[in-house]
C-alpha cells in the first residue's frame, strides 16, 4: 500500500513536471546585454561589432564599447545582426483563428457604418497564431476589422502580453472601405452595372455618414448634451484630426476617387491601405503626400493585360514617384511571411534598403510611435530581434526575440511539433 | 487517277499534320552559367546545348553549332524548369460535384491554353503542371500533365504526351461537406469517405472479373452472349487497381493519411501520392515504409479547421524520414514563386539546396512518374530549364528565362506587358480583381462552392 502511494506520488510528480514543460516558457523580462553584434539601426546606419543594452523595457545604449551593466544578461551575437522589430501595416491576427471558421472569425461584423467596433476589444492574445508569427521577426502587426464602408477600427498590438492593453502599441485608427469598383476573386460574380450600382450606393452613404459627423462634431464641439449616438463618437476624432481615417482603395479609379474625397473633405489624417493599383496613379498619390500601405506584395496582377510582376513591383514604383510606401501581408496566420513580401518588393525595383524601412521605420512614422519603435535607438522601446543573416532571406534563422524588452520564448506550437515528430517515437514497426 | 488519289492522301496528311500538332522543339545554348543539375551536382561556369528540344550536352566551353541561339548566363543560374504537381492553371472547370466518385472525367477535356496565369508561371521559372481535378469528391476524376508551352492555341500542345494518367482523389472536409453535409448522402464522416472508396474498388474488381470471363469466353469457339455492360468510372477504376493510373490524394490529417494507407494496401495499389498532407509529418515513417509520397505546401495552415495543427517543418520531417516530397502551389500566385517556397524549407528543417531543389523538380517529376523525361538537368531529358539572376533559393532572386523543349517561352528582358493571347471584347478595361481578400478561399472548391456555399456561412 505504502509502495503503491509512492509509486503514485511519483507519477504524479512526474505529470507535474511534465504538464509544465508543456506550458511552455515563459518570456523574461530584466536587463540585457546583446553584444558583438552587427547592429542594423535603419535609422543611424550599421554599426559592427556594437552592443545593444536592454533595461526595463527600454534601448539603454547602442554602440560600440558599450558597458555591460552589472546584473544583466550577456548575450554574444559574434556573427548575428540585430534588427528592430518588424511591423506589418495590416493583419487580421488575433481575429481569426480558423479561416473558414465563423465561430473564429471576428473582423467582420454586421452593419456598414460601425466605427465604434474595435478590433482591440477581439484581439485574442492567447491566439497560436502569435507565437508563430512573432518567432520570425514580425512583432508588431495592425489588427484591422474588414467589412462594408466603415467596418470598425482598427489597432496596432504588440505580440505579446495576455490583455488587450498589454498589446496595445499606442495606435488606433477607423477603416474605411472606400466605395469600389473591383472585382473580389472568383466568387464575386457581380455584372459591371451590379458592382457600379453597390459603389453608388456606397458613395453615397459615406457623404451621408461624413454630413452628419460634421454636425455631430459640431453640436459636441458646442458642448450641446447628445443622445447615445456611437458610431459618430467614434468619427469625431477623425473629423478634429486626432485620429487617422485609414481608407482602403485598390484599383486606380477608386484611389483617385478617394483622393478626391479626401481633399474635398479635408480629412485631415489619412493612410491608404491596399493601393494595389498604386503604381497607376503613383504621381497622384505623391502629390496628396499621403502615405501608403500596401499589399500583399505577393499578388497577381489586377488586370489580364497587365506585366506579370506589377504586384511585386508596386511598392518600387510607388516609392520611386515619392510616395511613403510601408507594407503589409493582409494575413492572419501567414503575417510570418512580412519578410518575404519585402524581399520581393525590393528585388522588383524597391532596393533592400528601402523594403526595411518599410516594415519598420515607416510604419512606425505613419503610425505615430516612431518615438517608441521602428529602429534601433536609445530610449525606443526594445523591440527586436537577433538573427544568422538577413532576416528577409529563407536561409535565415531568427534566434532571440524582445518585445518592450521582453524575451520571447523561441516557440510556436509549430516548433513543438517538430521537435515531437522529427524523430518520432515509435517508429515505423513498433506500433 | 492517280494525280487525284495523291493529291487526296497529301491533303489529308496536311490534316493529321494539324491533328497531331507538334510542339515546337527549338536549338539553344546557354553559357556560361551556375549550372544546378539537381541529380548531379552543381557545376561552375558550364554550358548546357539543348538540340530538337531535348538536353544534348552538358559541359564547359561548348562551342555553338551552327544555327543554334546562343544565351549568355554568365553570373546566372541555370536549373531545371519547375514542375508544380498541384495546379488548377488552365482549366475551365475543375469540379464534377455532382457524386462521390466522379473517375469517369477528365481535366484533360477542359485545358484552356489562353489563360494568362500559364505566361504567369512561366515568369515564375515553371515549365510543367499537373493540373487537378477539385477535391470535392472522395474519387474525383482524372488530371493531366501539361507542359507551359504557353503561346499555343491548340490544347493538344499543352498535354504533356505520354505522362502517366493520374487521378484526383479526396479525404476529410471537403468531400464530407459537399455530399454529406451538402446534399445528406455519405460520405459525411471521415470513416463515410473510407467506406466510399473501399466499395468504389471493390465494385471495379467485381467489373474486371465480369469483362475478363467475358473477354476470356468470348474468343472460345460457339461463344454466343452480349458483353457486360459498359462502365467508364469502372474502367477507370479498374485501372488504377492494374496500377496503369497513380493516385493523387487530397488529405489533411493523419489519421485519414493512414486511412487510405491500409485501403491502398487491401487492394494491392503501390502508386500513391498525397497532395497537401499537412499532418504528414505525424504518419511520416508509415508513409515512408509505404514508398507513398507527398506534395505539400511550404506554410500554408490555418485556413480551415483540418490544417489548423499543421507546421511549416512538414516538408522537412517528410524528407528526413525518407519520404519523396514536393512543394506545390494549388494556386495562381503561389505558383509562380515555388522557388521561394522551397527556399523556406531551409528556415524550417534546415534542408541543403539541394533537398530544397528537388522538391520543386525531380521529386514531383517523380510523382507524377515523369522523372526520366523531367525535373533534372541530364544529357537526353527534354530541355525544360529555368534560369535566374541570384540563386533560386534567394528571396532576392529574379527568374530571367523559361524554356520548354528548348524554346524560350518566357524572357524577362523581352516581356510585351499584354500576353493575352485571346482577348475578350466585351471584358470592360478597367475590369479589376483585387488579389487582397483575407477570407477563405479554397482553389480545391472551384464550381464545388455554390453547393453548399449558403449552409456554412463561408463568408
Amino acid at each position: 500500500m505504502k509502495t503503491r502511494s509512492k509509486i503514485l506520488s511519483t507519477i504524479y510528480l512526474a505529470c507535474a513536471t511534465l504538464s509544465i514543460c508543456a506550458q511552455g516558457q515563459k518570456a523574461k523580462s530584466g536587463s540585457f546585454a546583446l553584444t558583438n553584434a552587427t547592429v542594423q539601426t535603419v535609422t543611424k546606419g550599421v554599426i559592427l561589432d556594437g552592443s545593444v543594452i536592454i533595461i526595463d523595457g527600454k534601448i539603454a545604449a547602442v554602440g560600440t564599447g558599450v558597458a555591460v551593466p552589472a546584473g544583466a544578461e550577456v548575450i554574444d551575437c559574434k556573427g548575428q545582426w540585430i534588427y528592430p522589430g518588424m511591423i506589418d501595416g495590416g493583419t487580421q491576427l488575433g481575429l481569426s483563428e480558423v479561416g473558414s471558421d465563423p465561430r473564429t472569425r471576428d473582423y467582420n461584423e454586421v452593419g456598414d457604418v460601425i466605427p465604434q467596433l474595435k478590433a482591440l476589444s477581439a484581439i485574442n492574445p492567447n491566439s497560436v497564431l502569435i507565437p508563430v508569427t512573432r518567432v520570425s521577426g514580425v512583432t508588431t502587426v495592425i489588427s484591422s476589422p474588414e467589412g462594408d464602408l466603415i467596418p470598425g477600427t482598427a489597432a496596432l498590438i504588440n505580440l505579446h502580453g495576455y490583455t488587450p492593453d498589454q498589446m496595445f502599441a499606442g495606435f488606433e485608427g477607423v477603416v474605411l472601405v472606400y466605395p469600389n469598383t473591383g472585382r473580389k476573386g472568383f466568387l464575386d460574380r457581380r455584372t459591371s452595372e451590379e458592382v457600379r450600382k453597390s459603389s453608388d450606393k456606397a458613395a453615397q452613404k459615406l457623404n451621408e455618414t461624413w454630413d452628419l459627423a460634421i454636425q455631430y462634431n459640431k453640436l459636441d464641439s458646442a458642448r450641446q448634451v447628445l443622445k447615445y449616438y456611437p458610431e459618430m463618437e467614434a468619427l469625431l476624432g477623425v473629423i478634429r484630426g486626432e485620429r487617422a481615417l485609414m481608407i482602403e482603395a485598390n484599383t486606380s479609379k477608386d484611389i483617385l476617387a478617394a483622393l478626391k474625397w479626401v481633399a474635398e473633405k479635408k480629412v485631415k489624417k489619412v493612410i491608404l491601405t491596399g493601393v494595389a493599383e498604386g503604381w497607376r496613379v503613383a504621381s497622384e498619390i505623391a502629390k496628396s503626400g499621403i502615405p501608403v500601405i500596401a499589399g500583399p506584395v505577393l499578388a497577381v496582377p489586377t488586370r489580364d493585360y497587365d506585366r506579370y510582376d506589377k504586384g511585386y513591383a508596386n511598392p518600387g514604383l510607388m516609392k520611386k514617384a515619392g510616395v511613403t510606401v510601408a507594407l503589409r501581408t493582409t494575413q492572419a496566420e501567414n503575417v510570418r511571411n512580412l519578410p518575404y513580401n519585402a524581399a520581393f518588393a525590393a528585388a522588383y525595383g524597391m532596393g533592400k534598403e528601402e523594403a526595411l524601412r518599410s516594415v519598420t521605420i515607416v510604419p512606425a512614422e505613419i503610425f505615430g510611435v516612431a518615438d517608441k519603435m521602428g529602429s534601433i535607438e536609445v530610449g525606443k522601446n526594445a523591440t527586436l530581434f537577433v538573427s544568422d543573416g538577413d532576416p528577409f532571406e529563407t536561409k535565415t534563422n531568427i534566434l532571440h526575440v524582445f518585445i518592450g524588452g521582453w524575451k520571447i520564448p523561441m516557440v510556436s506550437r509549430q516548433t513543438e511539433l517538430y521537435d515531437e515528430f522529427l524523430k518520432r517515437d515509435p517508429g515505423a514497426g513498433k506500433d | 487517277m492517280k494525280i487525284y488519289r495523291s493529291t487526296l492522301l497529301f491533303a489529308m496528311s496536311l490534316v493529321m499534320a494539324v491533328v497531331h500538332a507538334q510542339p515546337r522543339q527549338g536549338n539553344l545554348l546557354i553559357k556560361g552559367g551556375t549550372v544546378i543539375t539537381i541529380t548531379k551536382g552543381t557545376l561552375e561556369g558550364t554550358d548546357v546545348l539543348l538540340r530538337g528540344g531535348k538536353i544534348a550536352q552538358i559541359a564547359k566551353n561548348i562551342s555553338p553549332p551552327a544555327g543554334v541561339t546562343v544565351i549568355d548566363a554568365t553570373g546566372k543560374f541555370v536549373m531545371p524548369g519547375i514542375i508544380d504537381a498541384h495546379s488548377h492553371a488552365a482549366l475551365d472547370a475543375i469540379n464534377e460535384a455532382t457524386n462521390p466518385v466522379t473517375a469517369e472525367v477528365f481535366t484533360g477535356d477542359v485545358l484552356n491554353p489562353f489563360q494568362v496565369s500559364l505566361y504567369r508561371a512561366l515568369g515564375g521559372g515553371v515549365t510543367t503542371i499537373h493540373a487537378m481535378h477539385g477535391s470535392a469528391n472522395a474519387i474525383g476524376g482524372e488530371c493531366e500533365t501539361i507542359k507551359l508551352r504557353y503561346g499555343v492555341k491548340d490544347v493538344d500542345e499543352l498535354r504533356m504526351d505520354g505522362a502517366p494518367r493520374t487521378i484526383k482523389f479526396a479525404l476529410g472536409e471537403n468531400p464530407t461537406r459537399v455530399h454529406g453535409a451538402g446534399n445528406n448522402i455519405v460520405p459525411r464522416t471521415r470513416m463515410g469517405v473510407e467506406f466510399v472508396i473501399r466499395e468504389a474498388f471493390a465494385k471495379a474488381k467485381e467489373y474486371s472479373a465480369v469483362w475478363d470471363k467475358y473477354n476470356k469466353a468470348r474468343n472460345q469457339k460457339g461463344f454466343r452472349g452480349a458483353p457486360p455492360a459498359y462502365s467508364l468510372r469502372m474502367e477507370t477504376l479498374s485501372e488504377i487497381l492494374k496500377g496503369n493510373i497513380i493516385i493523387h490524394c487530397h488529405s489533411y490529417r493523419a489519421d485519414e493519411i493512414y486511412m487510405l494507407l491500409k485501403v491502398c494496401a487491401d487492394f494491392g495499389i503501390k502508386k500513391l501520392v498525397f497532395q497537401h498532407v499537412n499532418e504528414g509529418f505525424k504518419v511520416a515513417p508509415e508513409l515512408a515504409k509505404y514508398g507513398a509520397m507527398a506534395s505539400v505546401f511550404a506554410d500554408w495552415w490555418a485556413y480551415k479547421f483540418e490544417v489548423y495543427y499543421s507546421t511549416a517543418y512538414n516538408a522537412a520531417i517528410l524528407t528526413k524520414n525518407g519520404v519523396v516530397t514536393s512543394i506545390n502551389s494549388d494556386d495562381g500566385e503561389l505558383m509562380r514563386h515555388l522557388y521561394h517556397e522551397a527556399g523556406k524549407t531551409q528556415k524550417y528543417g534546415a534542408l541543403s539546396d539541394d533537398e530544397a531543389l528537388s522538391l520543386i523538380t525531380i521529386n514531383p517529376a517523380r510523382q507524377l512518374g515523369i522523372e526520366h523525361r523531367v525535373g533534372s538537368l541530364e544529357v537526353g531529358k527534354e530541355g525544360d530549364v529555368a534560369i535566374f539572376q541570384g540563386h533560386p533559393l534567394s528571396s532576392y532572386t529574379v527568374p530571367m528565362m523559361t524554356i520548354v523543349d528548348g524554346v524560350v517561352r518566357f524572357d524577362r528582358e523581352k516581356d510585351p506587358d499584354d500576353v493575352r493571347i485571346y482577348v475578350d471584347p466585351k471584358e470592360p478595361l478597367d475590369a479589376v480583381t483585387i488579389d487582397t481578400s483575407t477570407d477563405y478561399i479554397d482553389n480545391c472548391m472551384q464550381q464545388a462552392e455554390e453547393n453548399f456555399y449558403s449552409i456554412f456561412d463561408l463568408r
